[in-house]
């Protein structure tokens, strides 16, 4: 059986280093949050200034002034600390953000990330924190499904969309299967619902298990 | 050397037609509402405005979109779920786009405020918004040379002002609001209240005087 988002979302949480610092991108990466466990100690940080941000908030608790990235209403959680949007990227540029998670529309074998524009002509373009983000954090988890609806895989061997990031891509979580990349190549390093035969033979790269 | 607590009217009379205004705000977090429905009612047009988005819904940057006044938006992230004023006039030719990266957005108006004639930054290496920009390899890492961004006036919102112009803000409001501060000629702050000389802690205060020029009170 190919994974829910929900499953995903709980496998990348998982994988999250303890005491990392993590940056999580607007849409599916949000519910990442909903799977840590607070011995993991991770904290949240949002590109609009905040660190220690805490689960979107209900009720008496919406405040126009605490939003996240996506512009929804967060909490604050103890130890939280505000700051401008200069510091903000700054921690990215300055590599002391641990992980990134961000959806893609294209990962290629070496790691280029394509997840702010197709390319369409009648597109507006708008790139908000992405490109940062690709190159600052230390690391770069993807999250996406491994096929278009088309059925063209979204992992490739050079992306044919626009890049938001040359090789900063270190892991991709799919559906079907979750990836390394790195200097060893591309390797496989579970399988859910597809053998690595069937995605040997479906994804146009070398594949290695791990 | 005290801040002039106006009017919003008074206070964005400075805008002259064909001017670079920096907007501050994080969607409508830290937006100075007031400030731009004044500058509607000012009248000042063929405006560059700088500003994280280009408007959402039909208040604050897209009542001044919608209004013709602009001739340009420079921003991260024009389209969202409700930039409808922004779209239709992008899709019909009516207004010039410039879209940077959020963090180049940040640095180069920092750069402005700080006096750096350029920097080379790592994002957007190899990506389409490269185009056209000088690169150079430092330390084996490609990066690309950013110009600042200056504005002849910034509207940024703060949660309290004193009566000097120092800043203290509120929550993620404060997003582009401290870099913004600085890379103007004129810096016009719309706040919540505007309190007495000395009843801000220093050590609290994120906006110093020096950089705020004009207060505008609008009780929230």
């Amino acid at each position: 059986m190919s994974l829910s988002r929900e499953e995903m979302a709980r496998i990348v949480a998982r994988d999250i280093p303890p005491g990392a610092y993590v940056n999580l991108g607007i849409g599916q990466p949000t519910m990442v949050a909903d799977y840590l466990s607070p011995e993991q100690n991770v904290v949240l940080h949002t590109e609009n200034g905040m660190l220690n941000m805490g689960p979107p908030a209900t009720g008496d608790d919406v405040d126009p002034d605490l939003t996240n990235a996506g512009k929804q209403p967060v909490t604050e959680l103890a130890g939280a600390s505000y700051f401008h949007h200069a510091d903000s990227f700054a921690m990215m540029r300055g590599g002391h953000l641990d992980v990134c998670i961000m959806g893609a529309f294209q990962v290629s074998a070496g790691g280029d990330l394509a997840n702010w524009s197709t390319g369409a002509p009648d597109a507006i373009p708008a790139v908000g924190g992405a490109m940062d983000l690709a190159i600052g954090a230390k690391q770069v988890f993807v999250m996406m499904t491994l096929f278009a609806k088309d059925g063209k895989p979204k992992l490739v061997p050079e992306c044919t969309y626009p890049l938001t990031g040359r090789a900063c891509v270190s892991r991709v979580y799919t559906d079907v299967a979750t990836f390394r990349l790195g200097p060893g190549g591309v390797r496989v390093l579970d399988t859910y619902g597809m053998d690595f035969d069937e995605l040997s033979d479906r994804l146009d790269m070398p594949l290695s298990r791990a | 050397m005290t801040a002039a607590v106006r009017t919003a009217a008074e206070a964005v009379r400075v805008v002259k037609d064909g001017d670079t205004v920096l907007v501050g705000g994080f969607g409508m977090a830290g937006m100075p509402v007031e400030l731009i429905d004044a500058l509607i009612e000012h009248g000042a047009g063929d405006l560059t405005i700088v500003s994280n988005n280009a408007g959402n819904g039909d208040t604050g940057l897209a009542a001044l979109l919608a209004a013709g006044r602009v001739r340009k938006v420079v921003c991260s992230f024009p389209r969202q779920s409700d930039s409808w004023v922004f779209d239709g006039l992008y899709r019909a030719g009516k207004i010039e786009l410039e879209v940077v990266p959020q963090g180049n957005l940040a640095e180069r108006m920092r750069a402005a405020g700080a006096g750096i004639g350029a920097f080379y930054s790592p994002t957007a290496v190899g990506t389409p918004l490269a185009e056209g920009k000088e690169t150079r390899v430092i330390g084996g890492r490609e990066y690309l040379l950013e110009y600042p961004i200056r504005g002849d006036v910034a509207l940024i919102r703060a949660h309290l002002a004193d009566r000097m112009g120092n800043l203290v803000y509120r929550k993620t409001a404060r997003n582009f609001g401290p870099v913004m501060a600085t890379a103007a000629a004129v810096t016009v702050v719309q706040v919540s209240r505007v309190v007495e000389t000395g009843d801000l802690d220093p050590e609290a205060v994120v906006t110093p005087a020096i950089y705020v020029d004009r207060i505008v009170e609008v009780p929230s």
